[in-house]
């Protein structure tokens, strides 16, 4: 039905059975959208959000996303700046990738902000003593950046690239891509920096604040140094996830092992700068405003000493160990573990900087305030993994993603996978 | 955003806000404007046609 559309070569399932699988997954975007609206025209009373937590399951959903989604800037500045040739075999589908993770940090955004159509006011009327809106710039700027990586990809397609228009224009954006993966890798480094450092301003939060070099506390070069380094691995979960769902071998162990052997070293040498980090906050910094590290991890019935060291021990130690060294990094179910694991991490760490925050008791007065988000909240979180499943279907199906899935599936009988 | 607006200032704030973020614009606007005209350029060249 649709195989005019299908990369030549390429084996595809059957129409009907995509449209299923489409289907089920649509189902569930189609309760987020649900959701979705009611917060629009209900208003954000459909959240649990209150005086306590102004940042919630969105903010911790924004911040994640974005940190998995940095695979895209950082493979991009190993590929198109420092000319790591190998990943060319997997850019396409790390920039896929940052671009659902962008795209849906973008979206959460408009839900959070309860009035969308007053979402032009952060560029129309910034408060230039913000982070936040240095976020909001780079990070609108960077899903352009995104968009501008993605398209020479969908002009790739079969019948878009027989008109020679679009057959040019791809080839062009090819040839000046480099400008535009440097302008990314500028921007990302402001914004995932600035998403830590808006946590180690918070000079009124004894858990969150920081020292810093000039303006900026260490949170903001552990934020940015952690997405490049965990950034890799989501990249490398997705990949393995579409491989195991289609029964392909979509890219060569060899670029696999390099990427996971970079993202080993950045996660190591990530892991060893937060742990001196939370060694100084924890003997210095939070003593020096009256605060035990005791307080941060006791008296609720949830945070402990636990999510301390899962974060940094088994979900940062271990996999950056797993992957740096050459016997378990080629394993194939060490690796995943590994990344598996960091993924985890990361995701737990901007948990921990959003959440945990505002779950502390600052004031003598006050007590441990613990979150639980509404139905709809959850909804439109799960919205945003609903609709880059679609994505990455549609675009696996219709795109040359994986430039070296012909050669690696060549020989197999004609098995139809999706 | 524009030297136009009423709570635009001159300041080193706005400098760096609004230096950076029209930097970045106009990379992009410059980047694909380029790959636009020249992808025209290629077309016309070729005819309209074939594929190199």
């Amino acid at each position: 039905m649709d195989s005019a559309l299908i990369p030549e070569g390429a084996k595809r399932c059957a129409f009907p059975k995509f449209a299923v699988g489409i289907a089920i997954v649509g189902a569930v975007v189609l309760w987020g959208v649900y959701a979705m609206l009611l917060c629009w025209f209900k208003g954000l009373n459909q959240t649990n959000m209150n005086d306590n937590y102004g940042f919630a399951l969105w903010i911790w959903a924004d911040l994640a996303v974005i940190a998995v989604g940095g695979g895209a800037f950082f493979t991009g500045l190993l590929k198109y700046i420092f000319k790591v040739d190998e990943l060319k075999n997997i850019i396409n589908f790390a920039v896929i990738i940052g671009f659902i993770c962008y795209s849906s940090a973008l979206l959460i955004l408009a839900i959070d902000i309860g009035q969308p159509l007053r979402g032009w006011f952060i560029f129309w009327h910034a408060n230039v003593h913000s982070m936040l809106t240095e976020v909001a710039f780079c990070l609108s700027c960077y899903f352009a950046v995104l968009t501008i990586e993605f398209i020479p990809n969908i002009l790739e397609n079969r019948q878009a690239n027989k008109i020679p228009f679009f057959h040019h224009l791809a080839h062009n954006m090819h040839g000046v891509m480099a400008i535009f993966a440097a302008t990314g890798a500028f921007l990302s480094f402001f914004h995932q920096g600035s998403l830590g450092g808006v946590a180690g301003v918070m000079y009124g939060r004894p858990f969150a604040v920081r020292e810093g070099l000039l303006i900026w506390p260490w949170t903001f070069f552990l934020f940015t140094w952690s997405a490049a380094a965990f950034g890799p691995c989501f990249t490398l979960l997705v990949t393995k996830i579409t491989e195991t769902i289609t029964g392909k071998k979509l890219v060569k162990d060899n670029v696999v092992h390099l990427l996971a052997k970079i993202s080993g070293w950045m996660i190591f040498t990530y892991i060893i700068a937060k742990i001196i980090d939370t060694i100084y906050w924890a003997m210095v910094t939070a003593p020096g405003l009256g605060f035990d590290i005791s307080r941060f991890y006791s008296d609720n019935s949830f945070y402990g000493y636990w999510i301390l060291l899962t974060e940094i021990v088994i979900c940062g130690v271990i996999p950056g160990l797993l992957l740096i060294m050459k016997s378990t990094r080629e394993n194939p179910a060490l690796r995943l573990v590994a990344i598996i694991l960091g993924v985890i991490g990361v995701c737990l760490n901007r948990w921990v900087m959003v959440l945990q925050i505002m779950a502390i008791p600052v004031m003598s007065f006050d007590t441990w305030a613990l979150y639980i988000p509404s139905w709809q909240e959850v909804a439109t979180t799960v919205l945003p993994v609903a609709y880059g499943i679609i994505l990455i279907a549609v675009t696996y199906r219709y795109l040359p993603v994986f430039p070296q899935e012909k050669e690696l599936n060549s020989v197999e009988p004609a098995a139809e996978t999706k | 955003m524009f030297p136009f607006n009423f709570e635009w200032a001159w300041d080193i704030g706005h400098a760096i806000f609004f230096g950076g973020f029209w930097y970045a614009i106009s990379i992009l606007g410059a980047g694909m404007t380029y790959c636009v005209l020249k992808a025209a350029y290629d077309t016309l060249k070729d005819g309209g046609g074939s594929h190199h």
